[in-house]
């Protein structure tokens, strides 16, 4: 505002008589109770991912690889952030001119034209940059789940970065970036197609391209410290109310009962894993219970805007079994190593999530109700398309990007690295020095 | 001389070390280890998947103690350490061929 080096009584006085106004009346239209709320999940988002998902993951490998996740979620954090305002915002949320349907343009690369005063609805522009890249940041950090023990640490970086441009940024520009997923109604609130289904189905392929760690099925190693999955669980169950909540991008009603259906899908889905692990086993877990937990965010992400509590609950049931079920598929049954069961957790929940977003929406369930003129069966068809959208191209992406990547730096560490542990071998340090 | 190596259950440590201190033992070395014999490991399960554990946590404990007493600290070993259970334990006696004290080079039963 006082933009000159001096300043006269008048603009003082002019200054002074805007602080009067009431707070979400403010020039340029800023609602700085939203602000206040956006910028405040953007630092729970960050914390999901430093230190709530490293933390997960770390506790479920073993010691000698305990750094190296961490290292995968501190990295490509850094990595995205950088990528993200050199060129992938715009690509996601910019202005694509006649491809807009499929993809923004380069024309905010750098944040070029965005400049500190600029706005995005009734938060700053910087705000909405910065809340959207710590889920650009999340989504192939989940991807670490998929390779841990066996990765070799240069590829991990330059796949992360080819994903982020080729599928996190054309699916997030589908979905939410005006293109041609929003176009036709899809309703995805807070990622369970743009993260949970890409992330899944992406890990899912890379999973398969690198080949099984040493041991699998039936000779591994268990997690080497549940504890620490435990607390980095509890940070992503606290984040999670940045994602959901955070995505109505308000401070409003929406945002209250995404909080509330996001909590009660979490605890719901958690309850569902310890009641199938008593059962089967006799001994329901710790892992297990932060499993289902995770199941249970997954599932509710894109329902969260959209669904009343009792979808939250019916949800949160949902997504515990049926991915408690996925994890026997994917690793006995299709015999594919994805280690932290990204897919089964991650993608199947978002996907089974996005279809159940259309059921729980109705009013009769206690959901906000489908767009105007839409039925139930036209919305389950529109949810569908999403799904079968960002599934193939994650398949078929990710395909490309896995082979590329291989091409240039390699993909799989050597066996003897593998066998030191990736701490060591690639990051010359050592977890645990007791 | 002789060494007393022993392989006991870890919560059996406090037993066995005030059972030892009442023969009059001065000194004995505790190791944290793992192993089996006829108590097999157990089986983790996480996420539907089983792990199993071949070994199972025990404490090693080794003696260095004169002849005369050997039998007296083995006896006190097995009355402390038993818990009639399978994976109660071993004790194995070796003998030892010189002992030194660092401080003060006293060797043979004077080191111990």
């Amino acid at each position: 505002m006082l933009k000159r080096k001096g300043f006269n009584g008048l603009a003082v006085m002019l200054a002074a008589g805007f602080w009067l106004l009431p707070s979400t009346a403010m020039a340029e239209g800023l609602s700085s109770g939203n602000t206040a709320w956006i910028l405040t999940s953007t630092a729970l988002v960050l914390f999901m991912t430093l230190p709530g998902l490293a933390l997960f993951y770390a506790g479920l490998v073993q010691s000698k690889n305990v750094l190296s996740v961490m290292m995968h979620c501190f990295t490509i954090a850094c990595l995205v952030s950088v990528l993200w305002l050199v060129g992938a915002y715009s690509l996601s949320f910019g202005d694509g001119g006649g491809a807009n349907a499929v993809i923004g343009g380069l024309g905010k690369a750098f944040l070029s034209g965005v400049g500190k005063e600029a706005m995005s609805g009734d938060i700053p522009e910087s705000v909405f940059f910065m809340f959207q890249m710590t889920f650009a940041i999340i989504t192939p950090a989940l991807i670490v789940g998929a390779y841990p023990e066996r990765i070799k640490f240069s590829a991990v970086l330059l796949f992360s970065a080819l994903w982020l441009i080729f599928v996190y940024a054309p699916v997030t520009h589908w979905v939410w970036g005006g293109g041609w997923l929003a176009d036709l109604g899809v309703m995805d609130f807070a990622g369970g197609l743009v993260v949970h289904a890409t992330a899944g189905t992406s890990a899912l392929v890379l999973a398969f391209l690198l080949g099984t760690r040493k041991g699998f099925p039936t000779e591994l190693k268990p997690p080497h410290n549940p504890g620490l999955s435990m607390i980095g669980a509890a940070m992503l169950w606290v984040g999670w109310f940045g994602f959901n909540a955070g995505s109505a991008l308000a401070a409003d009603t929406s945002a209250g009962m995404a909080m509330l259906v996001t909590h009660i899908s979490a605890a719901t889905a958690s309850l569902v894993w310890v009641v199938i692990e008593w059962v089967k086993f006799g001994k329901p877990s710790l892992v297990g219970v932060v499993t289902g937990m995770v199941a249970g965010l997954a599932t509710i992400t894109p329902a969260s805007g959209f669904v009343g509590p009792l979808g939250g609950l019916c949800i949160g049931l949902a997504g515990g079994s049926i991915c408690y079920w996925a994890v026997g598929l994917v690793k006995s049954r299709w015999e594919i190593d994805d280690s932290l069961d990204v897919f089964a957790v991650h993608g199947i929940g978002g996907m089974l999530g996005t279809m159940l977003t259309a059921v729980f929406a109705i009013p009769v369930l206690g959901g906000g109700g489908l767009a105007e003129g839409v039925s139930l069966g036209g919305q389950l068809v529109t949810q569908g398309t999403g799904v079968v959208a960002t599934v193939v191209w994650s398949v078929v992406a990710t395909f490309v990007i896995v082979k590329v990547t291989t091409a240039v730096v390699g993909l799989r560490a050597s066996d003897d690295e593998i066998t030191e542990g990736l701490d060591v071998s690639t990051h010359g340090e050592s977890g645990y020095t007791l | 001389m002789k060494l007393i190596m022993a392989i006991i259950k870890p919560f059996k440590l406090d037993a066995v070390r005030e059972a030892l201190t009442e023969l009059g033992v001065q000194g004995l070395t505790v190791s944290e280890v793992k192993g089996f014999g006829r108590q097999k490991g157990q089986t983790e399960i996480y996420r539907g998947a089983e792990y199993a554990i071949e070994f199972v946590p025990k404490v090693r404990l080794d003696i260095v103690i004169d002849d005369a007493e050997a039998d007296r600290v083995v006896e006190a070993i097995r009355d402390a350490g038993k818990t009639d259970k399978i994976g109660d334990g071993k004790i194995f006696v070796l003998d030892v061929v010189q002992s030194m004290r660092i401080r003060t080079g006293e060797t043979g039963s004077e080191a111990l």
